[in-house]
C-alpha cells in the first residue's frame, strides 16, 4: 500500500495526461474517474467498432473488449473495470483480466485501505463471491448485500440456501435465506436478511433480519438476539469490544439498542446510519426528532440545527471530536460542522472530509454546473467542470484538489496542492 | 303534566345545552388529541387555503360534481339542512323566549314563513326516509338507528308545529316538542348527527391533502 | 336489513378460492383475531379512523362513485359505504370479536372490490376517504397472515430482492446492458449510463419493465439522448419505485422499499428522480412511503415521467417529428391524478404529440379506476374475471370513445395498462394500448 506521505505534496498545479487533448481523440467516451493520489485519471473508451476499453492518462489498455463498465479506481490507484468478452464476464485491473470468467459479475468492492478486489459473480444462476479471482467454494440460490471487512480479506452476503417453488408463499416464511460469510452459510435461516456489517476485525458479521413477517431483530454470526422489534435498520459493530448496535422500533418512536437492550432514552420519528467515532466513545446518528425535521444525534443528544428535507453523509473527524453532515431544506444542499451550517446553499455536495488533526473540513459541491471545494466554509476561488473528493495531506497543511478546468482555462484535468492556511484564512 | 313540564323547560334545557356543548365539544378535542398521538402527520399537511376551497364547494349548493349528478337529493338536502338549522334558532318563538329568559334577542322569522321552513324540514325527512326504504344501496346502509334518528329529528318539527297551531292535544305536543327538541341536542354529539361537527374536519382535511399535495380537485 | 341476506347468499356461490386467505384463516383462532385487531386499533386506529367512520351519514353519495358498484348492477355490497359497513365498521364495533370467515371475506373486499381509487372520496359530501378504511383493514388482515397469495408472493419478492419480480441484481444490470446493445443498433452513441454519480436525474422503473417490458427502458433511453439528458440508473437495489407491500398492509417494508429507493438517488448524488410511467409507485414515494419514514415530502424532487415529458417538449429539448395521427384517448390514472393533479399536463404532452385527441367521460380528476390499482391485479388468476366483470363500466367509457373515433387509448400507467389490457380483450373493444412515451419514440426527432 502506497501511503499518503509519499504522495506528491509539493504546492502549486500539475496537470496530468492531457485531457482535454484525448477527450476528443475518441468517438465515444464516458465520464471519467480519478485515483484517489490525483496521479490517474481514466474512462471507459470505444477503441474501435464494437470494442470498448479504458483509457488512463492517454493511454488506453492493450486488452479491448465486447463490453466494460463500472470503472473505479482501487485504494491504491489502479484502474479496475467489469469487462466482457464472448459474453462471459470478469474483472480486469490495469488492463489485465482475471484468469476466471463467469457469467455476470457486479457489485465490484474494496475495503478503504487494502488492494484486495471484491466481486459477486454468477455462472449457470448459481451465486457466489469472488476475491481476488478466487471464488467462494459454494455457491447460492441468490446473493445479495454483499459487504468486505475492513482489511478486504473476507466477504459476507445475504443468500437464499433453499430454493421455494414460484408463488409458495407458506414456505418463503418459514425462512429460506441466510448470511454468507467467505462462503460458508449460518445454519439459521431467516425470513429475510438485509444489510450487514463486518467488526472492524472482520471476525464477526451482523446482519439486520426479519424471522417472520412481522418480527425484525438483529443476528450476530448466526445467533439471533431474543428480542424482536416492529422493525430495525442496519447494525454496527463497536470498533474496540465488537459489541453490537442498531436502530430498533419501540413504541414510543425510533432508539439505539445495543445487543438487543435499549440504551437511548429518547424516542426518535426516525433514526438510522448510526456509526461510531474511531475509537468507539461516541456514536452518532441521522435523526428526525420530529416529523420532518433532521438532523444529527450524538449519544442522544440531537443537534440545534434542523433541515427539512434530509440529512446523509454524516462522518466522525479522525479523533472522534467532530462531526461534519449534509443536509438539504428547500431544494438547497448545506454543509454542516458540528451542529453549525456553512452559509452556503448548493445544488450538491460530497461527503465531508476531515484533515487528519479534524482541525479542517473540506468538502466538495455543485452550484449552477459547476464544481468546486469548499474548506472551512470558504470556496476555494477556482472552479471545474467534474471534480473529485479533496484529500487532506497527512500534516493537514495541504490539501490535494482533483478537477477538470473549464473549456476556457483549456479544459485539462489537474491536481492542485493548495495550502489550507492560505485558502481558509 | 306540571312537573314535566317545568322540568322540560326549566333545568333540562339546560342539560341539554350543556351536554350539547360539552358533548360536541369534549369528543372534538378528545378526537385532536389522538390525532397528535396516533396521526400526526394530519397537521402537518392540514392548510387552512385548501380547507376552505374544498369545503366552500362542498356548502354552495350544486358546487360538487356529485350534487350536480343528484338535483333532487341535493336540493332536498340544502333545503332541509338550511331549514332545519334556521328555524328553531329564528323563530319569533324561541327569540321571544329567549329574550324573557336570558334579556338578549335578535331579529325572528315571519311566523308563515316559519311555518314552511318546518313543514319543509318535514319533508326532508319524509324524503329521507323514503329514500331508506327504496333506494336500494342506501336501504343496504341503514341502521335501525338511523330510521330512529330521523324520528328523533322529525319530531321537535312535528311538534313545534302542532303546538304553535294549538290543534289537539298541542299541550302534550308542547311537551313532547321540548322534550323532543332536548333530545335532539342531547344527541348531537354521540350519534350520526355528530357529522355536524366532523364536515369541517374530515372535508378539510381532504382538501388539504387534495389542494396541497395532491393537487388536485376534490369537488 | 332483510334484503342483505339475499346479497350475502349470492356472495357465498361466488365465493373465489384463493391459497393465501384460505391457508391463512386456516392458523387463525378467534382469540387472534380479537387480540391482533385490538393491538393494531390501540397503536394505529386513531382519529382519522374514528372520524371517518363516525362522520358517515349512510347517504350513499358515494355508490355511483364506485366502479365495483356500478359494473356490478348496482349491488349494494360494493357501494364504497356498503364495504366499509362489511368490513371495517363490523370489526370495530364488535370489538374484534369475528371469526375466520368473517376475515377470509373481508380480506376479499378489502384485496379485491376496493382498487383504492380514492374516487369515492371526491363524491362523498364528507370527503370520507374509503381507500384509507380498506387499507386499514388490509394491514389488519397482513397482521393476521390473511392475504392473497399471489401480492403476498410480490410483497415476499420485495423483502427479498427489493424488487417487484423477483429480479435479480445481475439480472437487472445485465438487462439495462441489453438494451442498450439494442438501442445503438438504432443510435450508436446512446447508453444507458448505469452508476454515473452526479447526473442530473436518477430514473427509476418498476419491476416489471426488466422483467417483461424492457423495451420501454430502450425507449426513454432514446428520449433522453435525443433531449440530452443526463441521467442514471443505479446497479444497485433501489432501482425499482414500485411497492406492493403499501397495499398488502406491510407498512415496514414500505417503508424500507421506499427508503432503499430514495438513499440509491442519494446515493448517485443526482438531484431528481424521474420515475416511468407508473401511478401505484408514484403514489408510494410521492405521499405514502416519505411519510413512514418520517419525511413530510420527498427528500428530493422526483417527478413522474409525464412532467418530464412535458417540460422537455416545452423546453424545445424534445422535437416531434411528425405527429402521431390516429384519433387517441386518454386514460387519467387515478395515483397521478386524482393522486397528484397531472390531468392538464398530460393533455399538453398529448396535444404536442398526436393530430386527434378524444376524452373519456368522464375524465381527469373523475376519471373511473382501470380496475387493476390498488394491488387487485396482484391479487392474480384466482381474480381476474372477477376483476374483469367488476369493471364494466371501463369497457362502456371505452367504447364510448371508440364511437367518437378513438382508435388508440393512452394510459401512463403499468397498472391501468394490465387492467385496461383484459378489458380490452375481454369485452372485444379492439382499441390499442399505449403508453405516452410508445408514442413519443414514434413521433420525436431521434438524433
Ligand atoms: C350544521 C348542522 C347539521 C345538522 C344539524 C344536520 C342534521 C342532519 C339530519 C338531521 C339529517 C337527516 C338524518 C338522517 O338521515 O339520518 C342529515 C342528513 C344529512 N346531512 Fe346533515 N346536518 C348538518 C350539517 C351537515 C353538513 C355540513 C353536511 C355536509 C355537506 C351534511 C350532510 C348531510 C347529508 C348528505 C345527509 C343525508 C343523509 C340521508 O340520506 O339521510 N349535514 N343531517
Ligand atoms: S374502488 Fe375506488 S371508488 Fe370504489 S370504494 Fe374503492 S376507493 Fe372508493
Ligand atoms: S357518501 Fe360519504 S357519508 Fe355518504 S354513505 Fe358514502 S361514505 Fe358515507
Amino acid at each position: 500500500m502506497q501511503q499518503r506521505e509519499s504522495w506528491d505534496w509539493t504546492a502549486g498545479t500539475r496537470e496530468i495526461g492531457d485531457f482535454g487533448a484525448w477527450r476528443t481523440t475518441y468517438g465515444y467516451m464516458e465520464e471519467p474517474h480519478v485515483s484517489e493520489d490525483g496521479e490517474k485519471i481514466a474512462a471507459i473508451v470505444r477503441a474501435e467498432e464494437e470494442a470498448y476499453t479504458v483509457c488512463v492518462n492517454g493511454r488506453p489498455w492493450e486488452n479491448t473488449f465486447d463490453k466494460v463498465w463500472y470503472l473505479r479506481f482501487t485504494p491504491d490507484h489502479r484502474p479496475v473495470a467489469l469487462v466482457s468478452d464472448t459474453a462471459m464476464w470478469t474483472v480486469a485491473i490495469d488492463g489485465t483480466s482475471w484468469q476466471n470468467w463467469y457469467e455476470f459479475v457486479w457489485n465490484t468492492r474494496f475495503a478503504n485501505t487494502a488492494s484486495h478486489v471484491t466481486i459477486a459473480a454468477q455462472k449457470e444462476l448459481r451465486y457466489f463471491v469472488v476475491t481476488d479471482d478466487t471464488p467462494w467454494q459454494n455457491e447460492f440460490f441468490s446473493l445479495n448485500h454483499l459487504i468486505v471487512s475492513p482489511d478486504g480479506r473476507n466477504a459476507a452476503a445475504v443468500v437464499q440456501n433453499t430454493t421455494f417453488p414460484e408463488a409458495d408463499i407458506g414456505k418463503f416464511q418459514e425462512g429460506c435465506f441466510t448470511v454468507a460469510v467467505n462462503g460458508e452459510a449460518w445454519p439459521e435461516q431467516y425470513v429475510n436478511a438485509w444489510e450487514l456489517d463486518f467488526s472492524g476485525d472482520g471476525r464477526h458479521v451482523a446482519a439486520e433480519i426479519r424471522t417472520s413477517l412481522y418480527d425484525y431483530t438483529i443476528a450476530v454470526d448466526g445467533k439471533t438476539w431474543k428480542k424482536r422489534f416492529p422493525c430495525v435498520w442496519a447494525p454496527r459493530f463497536h470498533p474496540a469490544d465488537n459489541s453490537v448496535t442498531a436502530p430498533v422500533k419501540i413504541p414510543g418512536g425510533w432508539s439505539l439498542a445495543r445487543n438487543e437492550e435499549i440504551i437511548w432514552n429518547r424516542g426518535y420519528k426516525q433514526l438510522w446510519h448510526h456509526m461510531y467515532s474511531p475509537d468507539g466513545s461516541h456514536i452518532a446518528a441521522v435523526a428526525a426528532p420530529e416529523f420532518g425535521k433532521w438532523t444529527i444525534v450524538e449519544d442522544d443528544r440531537a443537534w440545534q440545527a434542523r433541515f427539512n428535507e434530509v440529512v446523509t453523509d454524516a462522518v466522525y473527524s479522525p479523533d472522534g471530536n467532530r462531526i461534519a453532515c449534509l443536509g438539504k431544506s428547500n431544494e438547497k444542499w448545506y454543509i454542516a460542522v458540528d451542529d453549525r451550517i456553512w452559509d452556503v446553499a448548493l445544488d450538491m455536495a460530497w461527503q465531508p472530509v476531515f484533515s487528519p488533526d479534524g482541525s479542517h473540513v473540506a468538502a466538495m459541491a455543485e452550484k449552477n454546473g459547476s464544481y468546486t471545494i469548499i474548506i472551512d466554509g470558504k470556496p476555494i476561488g477556482q472552479e471545474f467542470t467534474a471534480a473529485w473528493q479533496p484529500v487532506f495531506s497527512p500534516d493537514g497543511t495541504r490539501i490535494l484538489v482533483k478537477g477538470v478546468l473549464p473549456e476556457d482555462q483549456g479544459g485539462k484535468y489537474c491536481r492542485q496542492v493548495l495550502e489550507v492556511e492560505r485558502v481558509a484564512s | 303534566m306540571h312537573e314535566i313540564y317545568q322540568l322540560a323547560s326549566g333545568i333540562l334545557v339546560w342539560v341539554a345545552l350543556i351536554v350539547f356543548v360539552g358533548g360536541t365539544a369534549g369528543r372534538l378535542i378528545r378526537m385532536a388529541i389522538t390525532a397528535r398521538k396516533k396521526d400526526a402527520v394530519i397537521y402537518q399537511y392540514f392548510s387552512f387555503y385548501y380547507a376552505l376551497r374544498s369545503i366552500l364547494h362542498w356548502i354552495i349548493p350544486f358546487g360538487s360534481m356529485s350534487m350536480r349528478a343528484r338535483p333532487a337529493m341535493t336540493l332536498v338536502a340544502f333545503i332541509f339542512h338550511i331549514c332545519l338549522i334556521i328555524t328553531p334558532i329564528f323563530l319569533a318563538a324561541h327569540v321571544i323566549l329567549i329574550a324573557e329568559s336570558w334579556g338578549i334577542g335578535w331579529a325572528y322569522l315571519p311566523n308563515a314563513v316559519a311555518d314552511i321552513m318546518t313543514i319543509l324540514v318535514i319533508l326532508g325527512c319524509l324524503f329521507f326516509l323514503l329514500r331508506r326504504i327504496v333506494q336500494r344501496d342506501v336501504r343496504y346502509l341503514s341502521t335501525p338507528g338511523d330510521f330512529v334518528l330521523l324520528l328523533v329529528v322529525a319530531a321537535p318539527f312535528v311538534t313545534g308545529i302542532w303546538t304553535y297551531h294549538q290543534w289537539s292535544g298541542f299541550e302534550i305536543a308542547g311537551i313532547v316538542h321540548m322534550l323532543s327538541g332536548e333530545l335532539m341536542l342531547i344527541c348531537l354529539p354521540f350519534t350520526r348527527l355528530f357529522h355536524m361537527a366532523l364536515f369541517p374536519f374530515t372535508r378539510g382535511y381532504a382538501g388539504s391533502e387534495a389542494g396541497g399535495v395532491r393537487r388536485a380537485r376534490d369537488w | 336489513m332483510k334484503t342483505s341476506e339475499d346479497f350475502q347468499a349470492a356472495a357465498e356461490e361466488k365465493r373465489i378460492y384463493d391459497a393465501g386467505i384460505e391457508e391463512g384463516a386456516k392458523k387463525l383462532t378467534p382469540e387472534k383475531i380479537r387480540s391482533v385487531f385490538n393491538e393494531l386499533m390501540q397503536t394505529e386506529g386513531g382519529a382519522r379512523l374514528e372520524a371517518y367512520t363516525k362522520a358517515c351519514v349512510h347517504c350513499g353519495l358515494c355508490s355511483d362513485a364506485c366502479h365495483h358498484y356500478l359494473s356490478n348492477d348496482r349491488d349494494p355490497r360494493f357501494s364504497p359505504a356498503g364495504k366499509v359497513k362489511q368490513t371495517i365498521i363490523e370489526i370495530v364495533s364488535r370489538k374484534g370479536k369475528v371469526d375466520a370467515d368473517f376475515m377470509k371475506r373481508a380480506c376479499e373486499i378489502a384485496f379485491t372490490e376496493c382498487n383504492l381509487c380514492r374516487r369515492c372520496m371526491i363524491y362523498c359530501p364528507f370527503g370520507i376517504d374509503v381507500a384509507y378504511l380498506m387499507l386499514f383493514v388490509r394491514r389488519a388482515c397482513h397482521q393476521l397472515g390473511v392475504v392473497p397469495q399471489y401480492i403476498q408472493d410480490t410483497a415476499h419478492s420485495h423483502a427479498a430482492t427489493y424488487n417487484q419480480m423477483w429480479v435479480r441484481d445481475d439480472e437487472w444490470i445485465d438487462t439495462l446492458q441489453w438494451q442498450e446493445d439494442e438501442a445503438r443498433d438504432e443510435i450508436p452513441d446512446l447508453r444507458i449510463p448505469i452508476e454515473k454519480e452526479g447526473a442530473d436525474i436518477f430514473y427509476s422503473v418498476i419491476g416489471p419493465e426488466p422483467k417483461f417490458r424492457a423495451q420501454l427502458i430502450y425507449q426513454m433511453a432514446v428520449i433522453m439522448h435525443a433531449a440530452g439528458v443526463d441521467w442514471t440508473m443505479p446497479a444497485s437495489q433501489g432501482w425499482d419505485n414500485s411497492d406492493m407491500c403499501m397495499y398488502t398492509g406491510d407498512s415496514e417494508m414500505t417503508a424500507r422499499l421506499k427508503k432503499i429507493h430514495f438513499e440509491a438517488a442519494l446515493r448517485l448524488k443526482t438531484k431528481r428522480i424521474v420515475m416511468g410511467e407508473c401511478g401505484h409507485a408514484f403514489r408510494s414515494v410521492y405521499d405514502v412511503g416519505n411519510r413512514l419514514l418520517g419525511w413530510k415530502m420527498p427528500p428530493l424532487q422526483m417527478i413522474h415521467a409525464i412532467s418530464f415529458y412535458s417540460e422537455i417538449i416545452e423546453q424545445g429539448r424534445l422535437k416531434i417529428a411528425e405527429k402521431f395521427d390516429r384519433p387517441v384517448t386518454f386514460h387519467d390514472p387515478c395515483n397521478i391524478v386524482r393522486g397528484r393533479g397531472l390531468h392538464e399536463t398530460a393533455r399538453y404532452v398529448i396535444n404536442q404529440v398526436c393530430t386527434t385527441f378524444i376524452e373519456l367521460e368522464p375524465n381527469r380528476e373523475h376519471n373511473y379506476c382501470c380496475g387493476a390499482g390498488g394491488g387487485v391485479i396482484n391479487c392474480g388468476p384466482p381474480f381476474k374475471n372477477k376483476r374483469v366483470q367488476s369493471n364494466r363500466v371501463k369497457a362502456d367509457q371505452l367504447a364510448a370513445a371508440k364511437k367518437k373515433g378513438a382508435e388508440v387509448v393512452i394510459a401512463p400507467c403499468h397498472n391501468c395498462h394490465g387492467g385496461l389490457e383484459d378489458i380490452i380483450r375481454h369485452y372485444e373493444l379492439g382499441l390499442e394500448l399505449k403508453f405516452l412515451g410508445d408514442i413519443l419514440y414514434e413521433c420525436i426527432q431521434k438524433e
